[in-house]
């Protein structure tokens, strides 16, 4: 096996470097690469989209289709990861675990036992011992709020600084994955459910693909947000520009919702209980 | 709407793949209708989209309204057009056939099932339709990614095989996009009309001939062409059968596709086969993908196990062919591109509802079929006998082009692997023919059906009848196909091939 | 020799990303345990996405985001030698996220396969394979 890694490594390494001597110098100004397209995408961008991020024009209108498809290929993983590891019977063991939640002392109920299900004090838990740090619990409780608040401003703010849907959408679902890990998934779950996951990564696509097919119904073709302009009461510019925004909110759901999805079956390995 | 046809091939089933998603949590029974219904509809628009090119020539679609390079295009031309066509006609049929089983095995999950399927026929005809070199690596790997998942939840070793396909899968796919990067550094462009226009100035840099290399040695690992196959046995033998009848018809054709767009667009013929000299070293690697595959196949009591050698096989005949680099080769490949994904889904289908009918995999375990199974057998030999390749079905008429472009060319060592590969799937096809047929059926009830009309006492136990009719219409489209293999030549391959080639 | 040193120190991007895809693709091809596959795999998805970004730099140019930001005059002003190229970063950002996720689907297949075999060796998978 080490033999055959070898001799691939070593073939794709020399056909890669075989075409390193007729590379334009790196950061090479007249270099094919920016001097044919790339002009054009910064020096029309802005007048087109009235979007002083190059890349955001670019990303969400010039080549909006690439990005429907992106928004696609991360909503396929999610639903991939569903699809592989979620079990939906239920594991019965013979002894089950609570905690009740003033003390943190665990229980253990033998099968048979009385359990102390529809208390408020007790949770049901699934290891045997699993840590109560009050300073973690409190910290991410603190963090949680503003770098959902930073998420928002990131997708909003994408016209104008690095950003948009995507980078917006990951922070929004780290500040719940930070959440589930800083206590369990179940009390996530708690304030997010598996369906609302499943629903919202639906809808965030959907929203990209739908103002697509409006822009297709208007009579312009697929993704030509300029036809938005007559719905939105403005120019054609300035219709580019909220359809930007319209695909980057759409974009950011389902992206924040799919990073959850990612998250709650692969640390729980799609038993969707205590997880990590 | 007419003008749209080309996006709507591939804006429905994603927008409805969405739908199901949602239609999955609330009610379970509106999963297969949407997904019937848009597959219905890509599959009539496709049809829609193959009408215009016969009539107008090549359809162009601007997505985002801006011009390439600008923007992503949709490039429709006779080449892409009767490939959508297939897509969307096996898609459709293997939807409808394999709701028994679907709906059986994955009761619980049928929304995402579903969605992963359509998502997969989207990413399919989003690679065909695509003018952009680069959207099609994205698409690619929505193929591939919602590939990995279906096939990954199949019985026995299958999430085992579908990792290690995944592995293969991304080095294929990073590799056709470094080839890509490598064309955009020379170039700066991305779409394949205008890649085709700037190459020639530099088709002497280093840079050029690297791309050339990556973009082929990734697309002949994601189409499993030997001896990078072997991923391909594994995923597709291993996969649920309702997903193998459509990954095994499609994936593999789908990538000989890009291999012939990409040489024929965006290297043109004048790179690929004048100045690189490379035909004849790529037919003889497809020679002994052909001798290896067949040999691979006979190795094995498997059956689904052995029609994915023939597939290894069967790929090694579409890409000699288009090596070849003539006329008769060219569209002997092309047009077996459409057979193989008609003749491949035939078997594939035949081989689920008997697995499903059946408990044993090996081919011992098919005795006493023909009894039990009629119609699912007499389906299987037919798409058995046209991938031996027996008139008037249509698996004799692309390997007549393929054999008459391999005597133009004077390639006899294609010729002879072609009659090799043919002999081998006679004997492959006829002891599965012979088990089935003569062999006494031993069931415990006391059938003592010995020879002659004896076959009282073996209940009929046939596939459901949705299953029946699909599979049955398959068969049918094996000899319709084989019927107007000419008229498909003359009306749409000949088109495809450029001037320069004799 | 001082011809490969020049090269190296104009185009050492390109350099050190030939080297990342060959450590990955090693680390892909060599190693026996499945997670370390997948790192390796990651590994050369990201030195793709270097590459790519090297495409992008242009020596004395700033990030791709316009100085006069509102206003219709503002194309007057914008010269395109001024700001690096944007298209590779876009289709990077495409890149990034398939490659999270392949990254996703690959341990999910993992996690299924590790619930099935017991163990992530590849050689302990095949003894149980072959044992049955």
């Amino acid at each position: 096996m080490r033999a055959l890694a070898l001799i691939t490594v070593l073939m794709v390494g020399g056909l890669l470097f075989y075409g390193l001597p007729d590379f334009p110098d790196w950061g090479d100004p007249v270099s094919p690469a920016s001097t044919h397209l790339s002009p054009f995408y910064i020096e029309q961008g802005a007048a087109d989209t009235h979007a002083p991020n190059v890349v955001t024009a670019v990303l969400a209108y010039y080549r909006g289709y690439d990005t429907m498809f992106e928004a696609a290929v991360i909503f396929s993983a999610g639903l991939a990861c569903f699809f592989l590891l979620r079990t939906f019977q239920q594991k019965s063991e013979e002894t089950r675990l609570y905690r009740h939640i003033p003390t943190g002392v665990t229980l253990r109920i033998e099968e048979g036992g009385k359990t102390p299900a529809g208390s408020e004090e007790f949770e049901p838990i699934d290891s045997h011992w699993v840590p109560y740090d009050m300073i973690i619990n409190m910290t991410c409780r603190l963090i949680v709020p503003f770098v959902q608040l930073f998420a928002l401003y990131v997708i909003a703010h994408g016209h104008y600084s690095p950003g948009g849907g995507f980078q917006g959408g990951v922070l929004f679902g780290a500040a719940i994955i930070l959440f589930a890990i800083s206590h369990d998934l179940r009390s996530v779950f708690r304030r997010l459910q598996e369906k609302a996951v499943m629903f919202l990564s639906a809808v965030g696509v959907l929203i990209y693909a739908g103002t697509g097919v409006v822009c297709l119904v208007l009579g312009g073709n697929f993704l030509d947000y300029s036809f938005l302009a007559g719905m939105l009461g403005v120019d054609a510019v300035m219709a580019r520009s909220h359809g930007i925004l319209i695909i980057e909110i759409g974009v950011g759901l389902a992206v924040m919702a799919v990073m959850v999805m990612l998250y709650y079956n692969l640390s729980s390995a799609g038993r969707h209980d205590e997880g990590l | 709407m007419t003008a749209h046809y080309s996006a709507l091939l591939i804006v429905v089933p994603l927008v409805v793949a969405f739908m199901v998603t949602i239609a999955g949590w609330i009610d379970k029974r509106w999963c297969f209708p949407l997904s019937a219904a848009a597959l219905l509809a890509t599959f009539l628009a496709s049809v829609g989209v193959l009408a215009e090119v016969q009539q107008n020539g090549v359809v162009e679609y601007f997505m985002a309204g801006w011009e390439p390079p600008v923007g992503i295009n949709l490039r429709v031309d006779h080449l892409n057009g009767i490939v959508l066509v297939a897509i969307a006609a096996v898609a459709l049929l293997n939807l409808l056939g394999t709701r028994p089983i679907v709906e059986k095995t994955y009761a619980d999950r049928l929304g995402a099932f579903y969605t992963l399927y359509i998502l997969l026929v989207t990413g399919l005809l989003g690679i065909t339709a695509t003018g952009d070199a680069f959207n099609l690596y994205v698409l690619i790997e929505i193929a591939a990614l919602t590939g990995y998942a279906l096939i990954g939840m199949g019985p026995g070793r299958a999430s085992l095989s579908s990792l290690n396909y995944l592995f293969m899968g991304t080095v294929g796919a990073s590799l056709y996009l470094l080839g890509v990067g490598y064309l955009y550094l020379a170039t700066g462009t991305l779409n394949m009309v205008d890649l085709a226009a700037r190459l020639p100035e530099i088709y002497d840099s280093r840079l050029v001939l690297s791309a050339f290399i990556l973009c082929l040695a990734g697309l002949c690992l994601k189409m499993g062409f030997f001896p990078l196959h072997a991923w391909l046995p594994n995923a597709y033998a291993h996969a649920p059968s309702p997903v193998s009848s459509l990954v095994a018809p499609l994936v593999t054709k789908v990538m000989i596709y890009v291999m012939v767009r990409v040489m024929l667009t965006v290297f043109t013929p004048v790179f690929a086969f004048e100045r690189l000299q490379l035909g004849g070293s790529m037919v003889w690697l497809a020679v002994i993908a052909i001798v290896a595959g067949s040999f691979l196949a006979l190795s094995t009591r498997r059956l689904k196990r052995m029609l994915t050698f023939i597939i290894v096989a069967e790929v090694g005949y579409m890409v000699g062919g288009f090596w070849l680099g003539n006329r008769a080769g060219i569209s002997g490949a092309i047009l077996h591109i459409v057979n193989d994904a008609a003749m491949t889904f035939c078997v594939f289908l035949a081989a689920a509802a008997i697995q499903q009918r059946n408990e044993g995999e090996t081919i011992d375990d098919l005795q006493g079929l023909f009894a039990k199974m009629p119609v699912t057998m007499a389906v299987f030999v037919v798409g058995g006998l046209s991938i031996i390749g027996v008139p008037p079905t249509c698996g004799f008429f692309s390997k007549w082009y393929l054999i008459s472009g391999g005597l133009a060319a004077g390639h006899y060592g294609f010729v002879a692997a072609l009659l090799f590969s043919s002999l081998i799937n006679l004997v492959l096809f006829f002891r599965i023919f012979e088990i089935a047929f003569f062999e006494p059926f031993t069931d415990h009830h006391g059938g003592h059906g010995h020879g002659g009309e004896g076959v009282h006492g073996v209940a009929i136990e046939e596939a459901p009848l949705q299953m029946l009719v699909v599979m049955v219409t398959a068969a049918v489209m094996l000899f319709a196909l084989g019927l107007y293999a000419g008229d498909i030549v003359e009306g749409f391959v000949t088109h495809v091939i450029p001037a320069g080639i004799l | 020799m001082e011809a490969i040193l020049s090269s190296f120190l104009t185009k050492y991007n390109y350099w050190v990303f030939i080297g990342l895809v060959m450590i990955g693709l090693y680390a892909l091809i060599a190693k026996r345990n499945l997670v370390k596959k997948i790192i390796g795999m990651n590994i050369a998805q990201t030195a793709v996405i270097l590459f790519y970004v090297s495409i992008g730099a242009k020596q004395g140019s700033t990030i791709p985001i316009l100085d006069s930001s509102h206003g219709h005059d503002a194309h007057h002003a914008v010269q395109a030698i001024d700001y690096i190229n944007p298209l590779p970063h876009v289709l990077m950002l495409t890149a990034i996220v398939v490659s999270v996720a392949t990254l996703g689907v690959a341990l999910a297949l993992a996690i299924k396969v590790y619930q099935q075999y017991g163990t992530l060796e590849e050689d302990e998978i095949q003894a149980q394979i072959d044992k049955t």
